[in-house]
Formats: structure tokens, C-alpha cells, sequence
């Protein structure tokens, strides 16, 4: 299998590797896919809850090359944008980047699940907190 | 120093012996003839050559000569097999009986069967991967015409109890074929002492070229009758038409003269080998489980899960080592090991497997240098691991609802 060269750059130096606390009221969590498929994504952002900008994120994942990479690339994009311009990420932007082949485009649709995931799993908690 | 990058894919296929491409030299220069050449030289060399293959392929299991018909390879022996059977023996019955993990050429060929009318009983295998042989005993009718069970699994290594199922076959009156393509040349195999009546040998899995073959078909006690599934000159007996591949019977030959002489010691430093590279990553990774049953295995084999470490990432990981993976990102088809279903691993372990297939050409050193990579790559990407992070946690993997959105 030949993998692009960004693929194997993330799968080399994947960016924003870690954790962030869960329980942190200003964190959302996304958790997406299933070991049965060989893809599980953990995707968490931590917004600023006045300018409603993703100020960090961080990621872990089981799977292939390309989900490692779709996911790295998700957090570094991610990073510096409002909560609606991260909604905005396309998995087809993420299939450009890497160059991904027909076979790990759902690696790119994981990784887009996992941003709306976190972004959910904030509102979520900001919403209780509205109540 | 290792010299990289490593091979250690030995059942996917072999490096050819460099005994063995001298030995085929000359009939891909000088001696050129047909071996069907009957009335000059050229054929009369190239057909000797042909007759010593065919007995070093013999000797190698224990069969005669006249009982070897060459072929393509294994997926062309294992279809003259099981078709060839199926079609002269129509009028005695139409029940075949094999086994979930055998090799596709087996199970497409049989499904291509059913479609055709046949019926077919796949055994299951147990969590080893071991064939039950009561489960053998009771699937046979009285309409069974063959059963077609592999001696090495190419995937997990499990070594079946063939002696036991010919047995049980010749009681029975069955016709017995094995697939022998990962076991001949890698563990003792003989015809006669484990009462089989086919056998399907691949000359690139011990050492030979790639495109040749041989299948085994037993003359006497009982004679063995197959409906070609290649028509044309009738050579081989009428079993299979067809220009002779000399070079690559040749090769074929040869190969198998130095896996007989070769097979004690090679075997044992094989053994040595494997368990050296599955005891230091037993002691060095938690989380980490063998596939298939241990004993009754290949020598040189290896199929090992690692929890939480996806096979694809982790083969990108050790990227100057040869090895493969049961991951389903693996396959074209995004589909995980069957084998591995087969033999009840979770699909979540299923998509951590490696097989690794230490061979003759393998050293201590490079063994070694594997397992240290692995080591390396496997802790780093459980770094990445959320499901890794999880269980450290102490979260149930089984409990957790997994979805695919939030």
C-alpha cells in the first residue's frame, strides 16, 4: 500500500497527541467508530467559551495509517477556528490534503464525525449549564 | 548488522534457493527442449530433467514417481482436486466435506460446486483451530465422495491431525485430499504413513519458483481417478494438458531435494527462532495472544494479536520488515481474516493480529532486530491508543456503546 507523503509525515509526527481533561467544563469529547471496525477516533477540543474559538485540541486513535493521519490533520485544523468553521470541515478536504485512495476515504469520514462529536459533546455540556 | 529490509513473510511466499536456480539454469538457456519432444535430443534431455524432478518431488512425501502430476501451483492442484474428484465421482455421490479455514482455492472451488448441485459440509474449527474429528465422523454420508482438509494453516500455522482424518476417511471408504502447500518441505509429511490419497504441493512456499506445482494422486490402494480440468495433448497421464514446465519442475525438484535433506535441522533452528521472537515479546508487551494452537503448529510461524494496536498503523510502524497482518484495512476488501473468525478471535483482536513467517534465510540477528521494532512501534502507538488509554483505565472495552457519531 502506498501511502502519500503527508500521510506517513502525520503517522511520523502526529500532531497534538494526548489528552485533555474531560470533566474540564470548557473541553468537548468526541468519540467515534468501533474496535469490531479497526477505526475508534478520540477527538477533544477546548473552546473558549466567550469568543467560541477552539483554542486547543488533542486526539488518540486505533487504526490504520490514514485514520492516524485524517485525525492529526483534524486537530491541527481545528486549532484557532470558531466552533461553526470547524463544523464546516468536509472529509473531502481531509481526502485532498492526504491524498487518500477510494479504500480510506471512511478513515476521512471518521475523522469529520469525530470533530462534530466533540463539538456536540461541548454544546451538550454548555446547554446543561444554560439550563 | 541486519541488512534491511527483513523478510519474515515466509508463507506468503519464499526467496528461491540459489541451489535452486542453478539447478534451472540451464534448461532457461542452453537446454531448452519440449519435453514432449520424443524424437531428438533437446526433448529427450529436457524430459529426464523432467522425470528427476518428479522424483525428488515424490521422495519428499513419500510417493511414487507416476503419482505426481505437475501444475501451475497450488490453486490449480487444489481445483484438479477437488473438481476432478467431484466430477468422476459424480454417479457416486455429491457430498463434499471441508473446512472453514481452508485456503479460498479450496472454499471457492467448493461453493463454485454447490452451485452446481454438489453439496458441501464446512466443519468448524475449535478456538485452537484444530478440526474435531467427531464432527468429521458424524458429516460423513454415504454420498461423501472426498474430503479435503489442509495440513498447515497458512495463516495461523495450525498443523491438523491429518494421519487421524485419513484414517478415518479409508474406514469410511472417502476419497482424502490435503492441501500440503505450507506443510511439505517444513514438517516430516508421507502419503502412506497419514493415509492420504491427494495432495496439493506449491513449489514458492519451500524455496522453489513461482508457477509450478505438483499434485499428488494415489495409484494403488485405492487408485485415484480425477477428471481433468484442463483439456488438450494429454500429458500427465491425461490429469493435466499442457507443455511442461521444465525449468520450473526443475526447480520444483530441487527445492524439494533440499527441504528432505534439510527438514530436521532447519525445523528445530526454526522452532528455536520463533519461540526466542514470541518469548521476548511475551515479556516485554502485555496484552499480547498467540492465534492458533501452539504445539500443533508450524515451526517458523507466529500469529500474535496485539490489544489496541490497529495491524495496518502497526506494520507502517515497522516499515523495513516483511510481515502481514489479519487487519481488514489490510485487505482489498476491507474484510478481516476469515481464519482468525474462524477460529473465534474478536474482530477487535482480529484487526491486531501480525503473522510472522521466520524461514530459512532468517538469522538470530534479525529475529532480534524484529522483536525490538515491534517493541518500539507497538508502545508507541498504544501511546496513541484511546482504547489502550481505556482499558489502563479500567473501562470494560465490552461494556462500552460504541457509535459513530457523539
Amino acid at each position: 500500500m502506498a501511502y502519500s507523503d503527508k500521510v506517513i509525515d502525520h503517522y511520523n509526527n502526529p500532531r497534538n497527541v494526548g489528552a485533555l481533561s474531560k470533566e474540564d467544563p470548557t473541553v468537548g469529547t468526541g468519540l467515534v467508530g468501533a474496535p469490531e471496525c479497526g477505526d475508534v477516533m478520540k477527538l477533544q477540543i477546548k473552546v473558549n467559551e466567550q469568543t467560541q474559538v477552539i483554542e486547543d485540541a488533542k486526539f488518540k486513535t486505533f487504526g490504520c495509517g490514514s485514520a492516524i493521519a485524517s485525525s492529526s490533520l483534524a486537530t491541527e485544523w481545528v486549532k484557532g477556528k470558531t466552533l461553526a468553521e470547524a463544523l464546516s470541515i468536509k472529509n473531502t478536504d481531509i481526502v485532498k490534503e492526504l491524498s487518500l485512495p477510494p479504500v480510506k476515504i471512511h478513515c476521512s469520514v471518521l475523522a469529520e464525525d469525530a470533530i462534530k462529536a466533540a463539538i456536540t459533546d461541548w454544546k451538550k455540556k454548555h446547554d446543561d449549564n444554560g439550563k | 548488522m541486519v541488512k534491511l529490509p527483513i523478510y519474515m513473510d515466509n508463507h506468503a511466499t519464499t526467496p528461491v534457493d540459489p541451489r535452486v536456480l542453478d539447478a534451472m539454469m540451464p534448461y532457461l538457456t542452453n537446454q531448452f527442449g519440449n519435453a514432449a519432444s520424443r524424437n531428438h535430443q533437446f526433448g529427450w534431455e529436457a524430459e529426464q530433467a523432467v522425470e528427476q524432478g518428479r522424483k525428488q518431488i515424490a521422495d519428499l512425501i513419500g510417493a511414487d514417481p507416476r503419482e505426481i502430476v505437475i501444475t501451475s501451483g497450488a490453486t490449480e492442484s487444489d481445483n484438479l482436486a477437488v473438481k476432478g474428484v467431484a466430477w468422476m465421482y459424480r454417479e457416486k455421490g455429491d457430498h463434499i466435506i471441508t473446512c472453514v479455514t481452508e485456503h479460498k482455492a479450496i472454499l471457492d472451488t467448493c461453493k463454485h460446486l454447490e452451485k452446481d448441485g454438489y453439496r458441501i459440509t464446512f466443519l468448524p474449527v475449535d478456538n485452537k483451530g484444530l478440526v474435531d474429528l467427531d464432527d468429521l465422523r458424524k458429516a460423513i454420508t454415504d454420498k461423501t465422495i472426498l474430503i479435503s482438509i489442509m495440513t498447515a494453516n497458512n495463516e495461523v500455522g495450525v498443523v491438523q491431525d491429518i494421519k487421524e482424518i485419513g484414517k478415518i476417511a479409508r474406514e469410511r471408504g472417502v476419497l482424502f485430499h490435503t492441501d500440503a502447500v505450507q506443510a511439505a518441505g517444513k514438517i516430516p509429511f508421507n502419503v502412506n504413513e497419514m493415509n492420504v490419497d491427494i495432495a496439493s504441493l506449491s513449489a514458492h512456499k519451500f524455496y522453489g519458483p513461482k508457477g509450478v506445482g505438483a499434485l499428488y494422486v494415489r495409484r494403488r490402494n485405492p487408485r485415484v481417478l480425477l477428471t481433468p480440468i484442463i483439456d488438450g495433448g494429454g500429458h500427465e497421464r491425461g490429469m493435466r494438458s499442457g507443455t511442461l514446465n521444465v525449468p520450473g519442475i526443475v526447480g520444483l525438484g530441487k527445492a524439494a531435494q533440499i527441504a528432505r535433506e534439510e527438514l530436521q535441522k532447519e525445523s528445530a533452528e526454526l522452532f528455536r527462532l520463533r519461540e526466542k521472537l514470541r518469548t521476548t515479546l511475551e515479556r516485554e508487551l502485555d496484552e499480547v495472544y498467540i492465534n492458533g494452537d501452539l504445539l500443533k503448529r508450524l515451526p517458523g510461524n507466529l500469529n500474535m494479536s496485539f490489544a489496541y494496536v490497529e495491524g495496518e498503523s502497526l506494520l507502517m510502524g515497522i516499515n523495513d520488515i516483511a510481515v502481514s497482518s489479519g487487519s481488514a484495512c489490510t485487505s482489498a476488501s476491507l474484510e478481516p481474516s476469515y481464519v482468525l473468525k474462524a477460529l473465534g478471535v474478536g474482530e477487535d483482536l482480529a484487526h491486531t493480529s501480525i503473522r510472522f513467517g521466520i524461514g530459512r534465510f532468517n538469522t538470530e540477528e534479525e529475529v532480534d532486530y524484529v522483536a525490538g521494532r515491534v517493541i518500539e512501534v507497538v508502545r508507541r502507538l498504544r501511546d496513541l491508543s484511546p482504547l489502550y488509554e481505556m482499558a489502563k483505565e479500567g473501562i470494560d472495552l465490552k461494556s462500552v456503546h460504541w457509535a459513530t457519531e457523539g
